[in-house]
Order: structure tokens, then sequence, then C-alpha cells
């Protein structure tokens, strides 16, 4: 409400009418409502602002987020292959607004957490009581010799959806009949775990059907990565893995695949061992939590320390740190473990504000890879915690990923229910 | 009878909610409430699903649910994941799921039907299926069917038709019956039918 319209409310009212209205509301009369700003408008942001308007709607909550969208990375493999377009991923944040959030587009580029105000780049400053920051990722460029941001304009990393994204795209449809696609997959730990291993699998699915004699070579920091075996199945059975003619080829860190250095002019890795030369090379570096968090003093080494009860920052008091750039072990940087620490938090920061002590936290993950045409898997955890050590772990029994050699049936399966969690899963952070 | 049965039920429904709500009932553990918010990545917030292969659990009967949940940790049904989900859990967490998606009311994403197709599948079901899954399979004491997910109904008959879903009790019968009346598209029309509910 403008200043204007504020005189013209009071002066039709009268003073005697406003007096009525707040003996009417007992919750205005003691004071402004609590306020939580939200700092990323990802998973782990858009889920904790909806949850604390849907479990208070009193709380006055602002997302603040540099995109007018949200481009999801989950999912972002199908573009690749062409099998969804990239506006099937993208998401306007009016569902947040019908939920009662304020969303401000705007660059948050610190965080005072003694006057407990998040500045940003367009000059504006918001008290908060509560604040929390999910991030998301930001990247290593001093890690591979010859890569930087500059050149991801040309040699993408694709690894936060969006135009990155289309670059992929549209190099992997310019490649010429019978080319090489280098996918450079990063150490451990880092956002998305088997999403290099859906990445491969889905350019050879575009491949298969449009240039059935290129090649995907991975070369890996790891010597294992997520849901390998049922990987390599898939693998075997779509795209001639491990045969003389197979179209993806992985070279673990033990086998020479640590990548060193790029030569960007001629598409060239260094590798420790040898030399690969690419007609496409996606490099998707090493992993940190986003800049906000190193900006406000939230990181311990390259991500962000929190208590596991509440997802609150270990280094400021009132601040919450959500999803990728948290340190929440046992917990993959996923999309579903976000959602999941983002419920955690809210109701932490609800229990705060009046003066109760957090409740006991439960986590889940679920996750799901299309491999390829009718070919699905995925990977879930139900999790608690373990308050004397500060880790997240896994209930026994419980848990794991997709049987090895399942029916045809139980795989497209997968396939659908991969779609059906993504519908869901944006459903719950942001509609 | 039936309506006595549901009264009962109600007015046990209503003291175990206000049981819930005493201080001292909760012990130690997460709340029934934030266990069910986990489910919501798959099954929609507060369990009402927009992904067709995903059932909606919202309004779902809670012994119901505690009966698919223990089924799916004994591996008794032909599932992909919730066997290993649902192992996660104590039985005490389970019913306090059960009870908040109980709570729950139930939205609906209108569905693609074929209407003819669906007027003979309310026919069936009005003939073979009312009589457990009431009031068209709306929430009740039984799993819900109406509006229920298409692509779910269709994965769940398919499991029960091929012997990889264990069949409650007179279940089986009643729909061999229906096959017997209305043949092959016997289980199209009952699932267009649920399909077509709003």
């Amino acid at each position: 409400m403008t200043d204007i319209k504020r005189r013209d409310f009071i002066r039709t009212t009268g003073g005697i009418a406003m007096l009525g209205a707040t003996l009417g509301f007992p919750h205005v009369a003691l004071g402004a409502p609590r306020r939580v700003v939200v700092v990323g408008g990802g998973v782990g942001g858009c889920t904790v602002a909806k949850y604390l308007r849907k479990l208070d709607p009193n709380l006055a909550v602002t997302l603040i987020e540099t995109k007018t969208s949200y481009t999801t990375c989950f999912m972002s493999n199908e573009v690749l292959s062409g099998e969804r377009t990239l506006e099937s991923i993208t998401f306007g944040y009016d569902g947040l607004r019908r939920h009662g959030v304020e969303v401000v587009t705007d660059t948050v580029v610190g965080i005072d957490p003694v006057k407990k105000t998040v500045t940003t780049a367009g000059g504006k400053g918001f008290d908060y009581d509560a604040c929390v920051v999910s991030p998301g990722i930001g990247f290593k460029w001093d890690a591979i010799d010859g890569y930087d941001e500059a050149v991801a304009e040309d040699i993408p990393h694709a690894w936060n959806a969006g135009p990155q994204t289309k670059i992929l795209r549209r190099q992997l449809q310019a490649m010429r009949q019978g080319g090489r696609v280098i996918i450079v997959a990063p150490p451990n730990p880092f956002k998305c775990p088997p999403g290099p291993y859906e990445r491969a699998s889905q350019i050879a699915l575009y491949c298969k059907h449009h240039n059935p004699r290129a090649k995907i070579l991975i070369l890996d920091a790891k010597d294992a990565f997520s849901k390998q075996g049922l990987y390599v199945e898939g693998w075997t059975k779509l795209y001639g893995y491990g045969s003389g003619n197979s179209m993806i080829e992985w070279v673990s860190a033990a086998a020479g695949g640590k990548v060193e250095s790029l030569d960007p002019t001629t598409r060239t890795l260094q590798a420790e061992i040898e030399e690969f030369q690419g007609d496409v090379v996606n490099i998707i570096p090493p992993q940190k939590a986003g800049p906000i968090a190193f900006a406000a003093d939230l990181v311990d080494g390259d991500w962000c320390p929190v208590d596991k009860r509440t997802f609150e920052s270990k280094r400021h008091k009132d601040i919450y740190v959500l999803g990728d750039a948290s340190s929440a072990a046992k917990m993959p940087k996923s999309a579903y473990a976000a959602n999941s620490q983002a419920k955690v938090a809210a109701a932490a920061i609800i229990n705060r504000f009046n003066g109760r002590e957090p409740g006991d936290p439960t986590f889940v993950n679920t996750c799901y890879s299309v491999v390829g045409e009718d070919f699905g898997i995925s990977v879930a955890a139900v999790y608690t915690l373990n308050a004397a050590t500060n880790t997240i772990e896994e209930m026994p029994k419980s848990g794991g990923v997709s049987p090895a050699n399942a029916s045809p049936e139980i795989r497209k399966r997968e396939v659908s229910y991969a779609h059906s969690w993504f519908k869901n899963v944006i459903n719950d952070m942001m509609e | 009878m039936q309506r006595d049965d549901t009264m009962t039920k109600n007015v046990r429904n209503l003291l175990l909610a206000v049981l819930a709500l005493l201080p001292g009932a909760a012990l130690a553990g997460p709340s029934g409430e934030a266990l069910a918010f986990t489910c919501a990545g798959c099954h929609g917030t507060d369990g009402s699903s927009v992904g067709p292969s995903m059932p909606s659990i919202a309004g779902m009967d809670p012994e119901v649910f505690v009966d698919a949940m223990k089924a799916y940790q004994a591996d008794k049904r032909n599932a992909t994941i919730m066997n290993r989900i649902a192992r996660g859990y104590s039985d005490e967490q389970l019913k306090d799921m059960g009870w908040f998606f109980a709570k729950q009311r139930l939205h609906l994403t209108p569905q693609k039907h074929d209407a003819a197709l669906a007027a003979r599948g309310a026919r069936l079901h009005e003939k073979h299926c009312e009589k457990c899954h009431e009031n068209g399979g709306r929430p009740g004491d039984a799993g819900t069917l109406a509006g229920q997910w298409m692509p779910y109904l269709d994965h769940t008959m398919a499991d029960f038709l091929s012997g990889k879903r264990d069949w409650p009790r007179k279940m089986k019968r009643k729909v061999d019956a229906a096959i017997a009346e209305e043949g092959k598209q016997a289980i199209p029309a009952l699932i267009h039918y649920y399909g077509s509910q709003q």
C-alpha cells in the first residue's frame, strides 16, 4: 500500500474505524507478523516458502530470486535428447504468490546476521526474523586449466539448466555423423550424483535415432558412480555397452579419466594418461556452495555446515541453509532432498518463533533416472537424525536402488513414475 | 447396517484424532505430519497427486494405508520403489502417517476419458464393486477409486490379474463376474468410470 493510498484510507475510514479493526483482529494488535526472507528460488527456497505459509498463514514470507522463472536441472537431460522442451521444465513463481509469498526479482549480495538484514544488488534491504538461504551450487572455475565461465559459453557445463542446456542441445544437433561427445564428470560431492550418467544415456538415446555411429565418452574423476550397476545394465541392453561397438564408454579415474586441462580451440582434454579430443565437449566442473553462501560467511570449506535437526547454519543464528549448498551428509544433493529438508526447516523456524523446541526431523530422498526408452531406474532412502553425531542416517533395511535385472514391465513403469515424480515435486514446491 | 459401520468408524476416528492432540500423547520421534510431508514429492502436497502414475492418498482410510505399507514391507505387492520406502517406518509411524492422510481433503485433477466406456463402467461398478468401494469408490474404508489416476489403476489391475498382487477378500470373484459380463472391456470400462469422476 503506498502512502497516498494509506492516507486516503485513513481519511475515509476514520480513526475510530481503524481502532475497531485492530480490536477485531488481535494478531494485528500484537504487532507486525514475523518475517522470513528466503534467498533463492529453486527447490529448497520455493518449498520452504510455500510450507512456511501453509503451516502459519500469519508469517510474512519474501522470496528473492535473480531470475523470473525456474528451469529445473532435473529432467533437463530429456531436453538434450529432444524428449521434452526447455519450456516444459520452466516454471514461473505465480503459484507461490497465490500462497501469499512475496516474490522479489533481485540478486542478494549480502546478509548481515547481526542486524538481520538481507541486501540486494538492486539496493534494497529486507529485515528478517529468520532467513533461509538455498542458493544451489557454484562451480570451481579454477579446477580445470583452460576452462572458465567465458569458455563455458562455447563448451557448456549445462549443470544449471537454461541457456546452457540450449547450447549443448544445439551442439549435439549440429555434430557431424559419427562424432564424439565427451562428458567430463566431476568428483564427489556434486549436485545430482546420477546426473552425468543419465546425461550420457539421454545423449545416447538422441544419437541412436539421429547419429547412430556417434560415440559418447565419459571421463570421470571417480572410480564408481551412483546407480552404476543399473546404468551398466541399461547401457548394455540399449546401447551395446561392453561390446566392441558400444555407443557409451566410461573411463574411471583409475583408468586415467581425471581431466587436468582443456584446449578450448581444439576441444582437446588432457587427462592424466592421454589426450581426448571431442566434437562436443560437456565439462561438469567440481562444485561448491553458490556464491551468496560465501558472501554471507556461511561456508566451512566448500559447503555450509548446518544443525541437521533444523538446518540452521552452524555459523550464524537464525539463518538456515537448504539443499545443494548445505552439508547434509548422508543425503545426496538432489531435488527431493532439498524439498524434504525445506519442510524440516519450515517447521523448525515456526517452532522457534513460538518458543518451542524443534521436533525430531525425518527425511526422504527419491530420485529417478531415465536410461532410455522404457528403461527407468530409481534410488530411494528414508533418513533419520543421529543427533549425537549430527549426521543424517539411512533407516536400516530400507532404501536402495531398483533391483538388478528387473522385468521390462517394471523398468517401463519406472519411466512413468519418473515423469509423475517430476509433476508432483514441482506441484509440492511451487504450486 | 453399512451406515452404522460408518458411524462407528467416524466416532472412532474422531476419538483417536482428539487423543492425538492431547499433550503428552506425542512420543519422541517425528510427528505424523512431518512423516507425511516427506511423501509429497511423489504423492502431491498432502497426498493429492498430480502425477498420473502416482496414486492420490489423501482421504485414504488409515487401515487401508497401513495394510498397503505393510504389504510393501513384506514384498507382497508388485512394487517398484514403495517396498524400499515402506521398510523405513515403524508400525507406529505408519499409523501416524495413515491418520494424517485420512484427514486430508482429496483434490482431483480432471482426466481424459471415454464417456461411453465410463457409462458401462458405472453400471459394472454398481453391480460388482459398490458394496466395498462405496459411493462410486470415493474415499471410504476401501481403496479410493473415484477420480484416482487411470494409469495407476491400470498398473494395479494388471498386477491383480497377473497374480502379482494378492486379491483382497471377495475381490477376485467380483472382478471375474465383471469380466464374464463385459468381456475384455470390463477393466477399461471400470477405469474410465473412475477416471471420469470428479
